[in-house]
């Protein structure tokens, strides 16, 4: 192993300066925009108040939310009346159905109620009583007219307001009990009544006994058969509107289809314009290439509000935005495609006194044709996404309605319904997309 | 005639059948394509307009009626509503009220409404397409089959990248503006998710077709993995990380908008508010502002990404 020595080390400086000396540029420039990104955040975090955003959000929604994609509760409430009897009531459009009788919620002999939260949480109700089983204790909570009371420590799972005592089972629910009523709210996982609502006469059978309904049984309904008995229950049902889901579903895909189909229809001639070697005069190059510029730029947002209000909400709008938006992209990724052929194929048609139609037949075609057809299937395939998105502002598909699902907070079990509806859609569209990418243009697709 | 040109001509025919055969079938499946294309879109349009609120032809006299409440009647309004200078048309309406909303800087000098607005879209755009770039640049790594630690771990990252894209944007904001209250967090957020997985997709494709040279190199001399992923690939993918990023800015700032159309704050908001109260003069200057800013981003952006990676940063990415 050689040595270096100071000579030589000055020799090496003296050969390769311009890598030992570097510029301020090159030494702290890194450095620099480090920090000037350090900066910008430490401006976003200012400018947005984030700090004190994410201190006072209200973290224990995002759990609760994230619970009822997954599950539904039922509230039975045990009212006690001033004579001792405990009457049991369901809230209307519970998912139990109009008049349950829940085998987790039993009358004892000495009219008592127990009601089973989950196996080993239990109420037990009781007229001056309200014992309380989870986690291995058993807490009693005296009831005294109008107030709710427990003598000694609370559990930590129990929290004590003005006259009320609210419990918290975790995942299995919560109880909240005052003087005169206990409010109970037991979790299930999974999405309730999903095929049947509760106002079907199918509502509740087992699937076995729906299938010799629907095969073989006497007709429910004289006017119809029970099979499209069955369909209309399922698809209007009125707690997860399958009919209209789909159907909104379709307009989104819909939507997709038409704006981009006309986007490429109408990009095509219009690229050939602004396409430099194609069209030898300056000025139409460059109007054309601005035109879609402006297109592209005004954006699908401002297209869709703007066609929202001029043709009424509806998969109209959407098509229209996204037909103009897409109008300008194609118009813009044609163009380019055009503007890299070899011209060699070209020449060699016009040499043999083809027209100007043919030439462009025989020498242009064949080698955007690929560029073309995988643009478009790749904006397609973009605007099924995109589309839902814009469907929020009234521009028809699916959008709205999740939107709408969204903002009452109350129907999150829904919003995961259409979320994974789109997903599947989203994830289909990828693969039918390459899939017709690979069929049509071979391996060149990316 | 010999024989040996009669065979010729035999097989010449032969030749010339086959390729017309082949001609023909081609030509019926372009025809066939062409035709389920046609009735597709026939079908389409039909449906489109049969669940639209208005009809296509209905309404499409009327579009010029519509068109002209855009017009505003006092032109030197648009420059009004965007600079925030009290208009002599004000009635005490919503139309006119361009001084609401003026954010005072000192003095006498003042952001006007729009334009904040306009800084509060950008910096969403940009503090997540930031935020998304640092996270993505990370479990890229993890995802590209030539560098990943281990393939459990660079599947499962693969799929969390799918999951993050394909996921609706709105969805991510409606539930976290039921957390964080409405505003511009919660579109934070959502594009800062879905940023994640679109350029984590792309970095990591980036990261697969790299030199591994480098690599190697520092694997010889005994680097770990971080060492060879910092000084081996990290300096030939940072320049491509940056021009995706980049481009996934210019998406950004128009996701923000919409998103802020649906609730998320900033000039989403008041431009769709403005529209559906047919407000011409506030709706002319949103429209230019907004357009104005898309291009300026755009070219911006288009004008680093030329000297960051040359002409290669034009190839059209998704």
């Amino acid at each position: 192993m050689t040595v270096l020595d100071a000579s030589a080390l000055r020799d090496l400086e003296s050969r390769h300066a311009h890598l030992l000396h570097r510029s301020f540029r090159q030494r702290f420039g890194g450095l620099m925009m480090l920090c000037g990104i350090l900066l910008y955040c430490l401006y976003s975090a200012w400018f947005f108040d984030l700090p004190k955003l994410v201190a006072e959000g209200h973290w224990e929604r995002l759990g609760i939310y994230l619970r009822q994609w997954i599950s539904y509760d039922v509230q039975p409430v045990f009212r006690i009346g001033s004579d001792g009897t405990i009457a049991t009531r369901y809230p209307r459009f519970n998912p139990l159905g109009d008049d349950p009788h829940p085998d987790w919620v039993s009358t004892n002999p000495d009219g008592s109620v127990t009601v089973q939260v989950s196996g080993s949480k239990t109420v037990h109700v009781a007229r001056k009583q309200v014992d309380v089983t989870a986690y291995g204790v058993t807490t009693p909570v005296r009831l005294e007219g109008e107030n709710a009371k427990v003598d000694g420590p609370l559990p930590g799972w129990m929290t004590a307001y003005e006259d009320t005592i609210s419990v918290d089972l975790g995942f299995a629910g919560d109880v909240s009990i005052s003087g005169d009523q206990v409010k109970v709210r037991k979790r299930f996982l999974g999405w309730p009544n999903f095929i049947f609502d509760t106002q079907s006469p199918f509502f509740d059978k087992p699937a076995g006994e729906v299938l010799r309904l629907i095969i073989s049984g006497e007709r429910l309904d004289k006017s119809q058969s029970n099979l499209s008995l069955a369909f209309e229950n399922f698809w209007n049902n009125s707690a997860w509107q399958h009919g209209d889901i789909w159907v909104k579903l379709f307009q989104t895909i819909v939507m997709a289809f038409l704006g981009t189909l006309l986007g490429a229809v109408f990009a095509f001639p219009a690229a050939f314009l602004a396409a430099r070697n194609m069209t030898s005069s300056h000025l139409v190059n460059q109007a054309m290439k601005r035109f879609f510029d402006f297109l592209r730029s005004v954006d699908m947002l401002i297209w869709a509000l703007f066609l929202t209000r001029a043709f009424g909400p509806g998969p109209l709008a959407g098509s229209g935005a996204i037909f103009l938006t897409e109008w300008g992209t194609l118009g813009k990724l044609y163009a380019e495609g055009l503007e890299n052929i070899d011209n060699k194929p070209r020449e060699g048609i016009q040499s043999t006194g083809a027209s100007t139609v043919l030439t462009h037949r025989y020498g242009v075609m064949p080698q955007v044709m690929p560029v073309i057809v995988g643009q478009t299937l790749y904006q397609w395939e973009s605007n099924v996404r995109g589309a839902t998105i814009i469907g929020a502002v009234g521009a028809g598909g699916i959008g709205l309605k999740l939107w709408e699902a969204m903002r009452t907070n109350a129907n999150w079990a829904n919003v995961c319904y259409m979320v994974l509806l789109i997903l599947i859609v989203v994830f289909l569209f990828d693969m039918a997309s390459s899939a017709l990418r690979s069929r049509l243009i071979g391996d060149r697709s990316r | 005639m010999s024989l040996q040109s009669k065979a010729d001509t035999a097989s010449t025919v032969a030749i010339v059948d086959a390729w017309e055969k082949l001609a023909a079938r081609r030509r019926f499946y372009t025809i066939l394509g062409l035709a389920i294309l046609f009735a597709a879109f026939v079908a389409s349009v039909r449906f489109a307009d049969d669940s639209n609120a208005g009809h296509f032809f209905d309404r499409l006299p009327h579009l010029f009626d519509f068109l002209s409440w855009l017009i505003p009647k006092d032109w030197n309004d648009v420059w009004r509503a965007l600079l925030g200078i009290a208009s002599p048309n004000d009635q005490g309406g919503e139309e006119h009220n361009f001084t609401v909303g003026r954010v005072p800087l000192w003095g006498g000098f003042y952001i006007p409404n729009y334009i904040e607005l306009m800084i509060v879209t950008i910096n969403i755009a940009l503090i997540s397409t930031l935020v998304g770039f640092v996270v993505a640049v990370p479990l890229s790594f993890f995802a590209a089959r030539n560098l990943a630690p281990s393939n459990p771990l660079r599947i499962l990252v693969k799929r969390l990248m799918e999951f993050l894209r394909a996921f609706p944007e709105i969805v991510i904001a409606g539930l976290f503006s039921a957390v964080l209250s409405i505003g511009p967090a919660a579109a934070i957020i959502a594009i800062t998710l879905h940023t994640i997985g679109a350029v984590g997709k792309l970095f990591f494709e980036v990261i697969e077709n790299i030199d591994m040279k480098p690599d190697e190199g520092m694997t010889a001399v005994g680097g770990n993995w971080l060492e060879r992923v910092r000084f081996g690939s990290l300096p030939q993918v940072l320049p491509n990380f940056t021009s995706y990023a980049l481009l996934r800015l210019e998406i950004n700032v128009r996701a923000s908008t919409i998103i802020g159309a649906v609730g998320g704050g900033g000039i989403g908001e008041a431009l769709k508010l403005s529209i559906s109260r047919g407000f011409g003069a506030k709706t002319m200057a949103l429209v230019l502002l907004l357009f104005v800013t898309i291009v300026v981003v755009d070219q911006v952006s288009a004008a680093l990404r030329r000297r960051l990676v040359g002409e290669a940063a034009f190839v059209p990415v998704h």
